[in-house]
């Protein structure tokens, strides 16, 4: 394990860390968006290096942790099917559903597989033709080109045994989401680099400029959030609110229209509920109608499986940084990574998680924070 | 600083650096033989097509996203090498379920999730 001080360039993070605190005058609370930048600033301790007052709210944003339950569940009857076999990232394997998880489902039978990448599985229906090949296709904007280009591709090769069960959530509704919640604390944004990467960040602007809020496109590196942190306290301080690109050795404004194009020819934007979090207007995208024939949830009998999320769970809550994950009643009892209710404690990379897996909760100085939230929020 | 367990990160947002060997076409799609610091991989290039022989590319799930120059390219492989990442992303599929099978429910590192 490294720490940060020991990483190359050092001497630069502990500058931009000694900038932040010259320029911070007061409190704020930034989010980063992507959990693998939740990941990297808590192994860095990058949380630690900023001003008393810079609290790092951590976002929604593993594509593991949000996929709904009833999604799960749905994966879980599709993989457990004779006939088929069922495709997904290794990350999907231990995510608990009602009863059980893929991987259990393969110990009873199930022909469960990972791939590196959906296009594997699109070999796998072209190599199997008397099996039903399904992926199981989460992800944010960074993982959709891969799957846009296996379902075309499927399509273009007149594969009839593959299907995607999808699952995909698109970033700017969420931040929108969160800044409409009542009682929201987040003062400002940290984009997410990949995400960006495909999408470019064109469509936040008017974000930028409805809500008043910066928003800094930023990597995964620890020097490059660090980076991010700064600029975005630094428009904080000087009352601006504009879309920064923290990022420009890898995103650029426009982002890569070639994926931008077949996204578009393959998805199309729908309502998506979020695990813990509910139905968010607008957050996702299904298969469009020219595709739909590669629908999963459309090829199997699977349509009567409801599953109601966990009403104790907050995690909106601590997703728009109104409580911190230990001042929610099941957070540690009903709710542990073993036994994860919403999708900030499914993954590792989800708040609760991280709060739970590092033993944050437990520090004075966390626990006077976590007051310190509750006193200055909203309480529904 | 606070001492944090070791610990691997969910790699499904990671995208990493690899530098095109090879360019062919299957009939289908744009191929490069992608090589991540040693490790090289089939990489599908229809969303860079402006990636040649020797330029350096950022892959996430078997596709290319985006162009990026070899200095940037270097410092992220040994970034990611020194986190323990690369291994963890470059694995074959025997490796990824071999470590999906020994990982606990949500990957908390070291089972203290169960006496907590």
């Amino acid at each position: 394990m490294k720490y940060l001080t020991e990483f190359r360039n050092g001497e630069i993070a502990r500058a931009m860390a000694r900038e932040i605190h010259s320029v911070a005058t007061r409190p704020w609370k930034i989010m980063e968006v992507c959990g693998g930048q939740t990941h990297s600033i808590i192994r860095n301790g990058i949380d630690q290096m900023l001003p008393v007052g810079i609290e790092m709210i951590h976002g929604p944003g593993c594509p593991v942790c949000v996929t709904p339950l009833e999604l799960i569940d749905k994966a879980l009857a599709i993989a457990a099917q004779p006939g088929v076999i069922f495709c997904s990232f290794g990350d999907m394997l231990r995510v608990p559903g009602t009863e059980q998880d893929l991987f259990q489902v393969k110990g009873a039978g199930g022909d469960v597989r990972v791939v590196y990448s959906p296009l594997d599985a699109v070999e796998l229906a072209a190599n199997n033709p008397d099996r039903e090949v399904v992926f199981f296709g989460v992800g944010f904007e960074t993982t959709a080109p891969a799957n846009a280009m296996s379902v075309h591709l499927a399509k273009r090769r007149g594969l009839k045994n593959f299907s995607v069960l999808v699952s995909h959530v698109l970033v700017p509704p969420a931040i929108e989401a969160i800044l409409q919640s009542p009682g929201n604390q987040v003062q400002g944004f940290l984009l997410a680099g990949h995400v960006c990467s495909v999408m470019g960040y064109w469509e936040y602007p008017p974000i930028a400029e409805k809500y008043g809020i910066p928003l800094v496109v930023t990597g995964f590196e620890p020097l490059d959030l660090l980076d991010g942190i700064r600029r975005a306290v630094i428009q904080l301080e000087a009352g601006r609110h504009e879309v920064e690109n923290a990022y420009s050795r890898v995103v650029t404004f426009e982002g890569n229209r070639a994926a931008q194009k077949l996204l578009s020819e393959v998805f199309e934007v729908s309502d998506r509920a979020w695990r813990g979090i509910g139905v968010i207007p607008k957050s996702g995208w299904k298969l469009s109608e020219a595709y739909r024939a590669f629908d999963a949830e459309e090829r199997f009998e699977i349509s009567g499986i409801h599953t109601e999320e966990s009403a104790l769970c907050r995690a909106g809550d601590v997703l728009r940084g109104a409580i911190k994950p230990a001042e929610c009643a099941a957070f540690g009892k009903e709710c542990t990574p073993r036994h994860p209710l919403g999708a900030t404690m499914v993954s590792s990379e989800g708040a609760c998680a991280a709060y739970f897996n590092y033993g944050r909760y437990l520090s004075a100085e966390d626990l006077a924070s976590a007051g310190s939230a509750l006193t200055g929020a909203a309480h529904e | 600083m606070v001492l944090l367990p070791e610990y691997k990160v969910v790699a499904m947002c990671l995208a990493i650096p690899g530098k095109v060997e090879e360019i062919s076409f299957n009939g289908l799609i744009r191929v490069g033989r992608v090589n991540f610091g040693g490790v090289v991989k089939n990489v599908c290039l229809d969303y860079v097509p402006e990636v040649e022989v020797g330029d350096y590319t950022i892959v996430h799930v078997g596709f290319a996203i985006s162009k990026i120059d070899e200095e940037t390219a270097k410092q992220t492989l040994e970034d990611f090498r020194t986190l323990g990442l690369l291994d963890e992303e470059l694995a074959s599929e025997e490796e990824a379920f071999a470590r999906a099978a020994k990982a606990p429910q949500s990957r908390c590192p070291d089972g203290s999730c169960e006496s907590k």
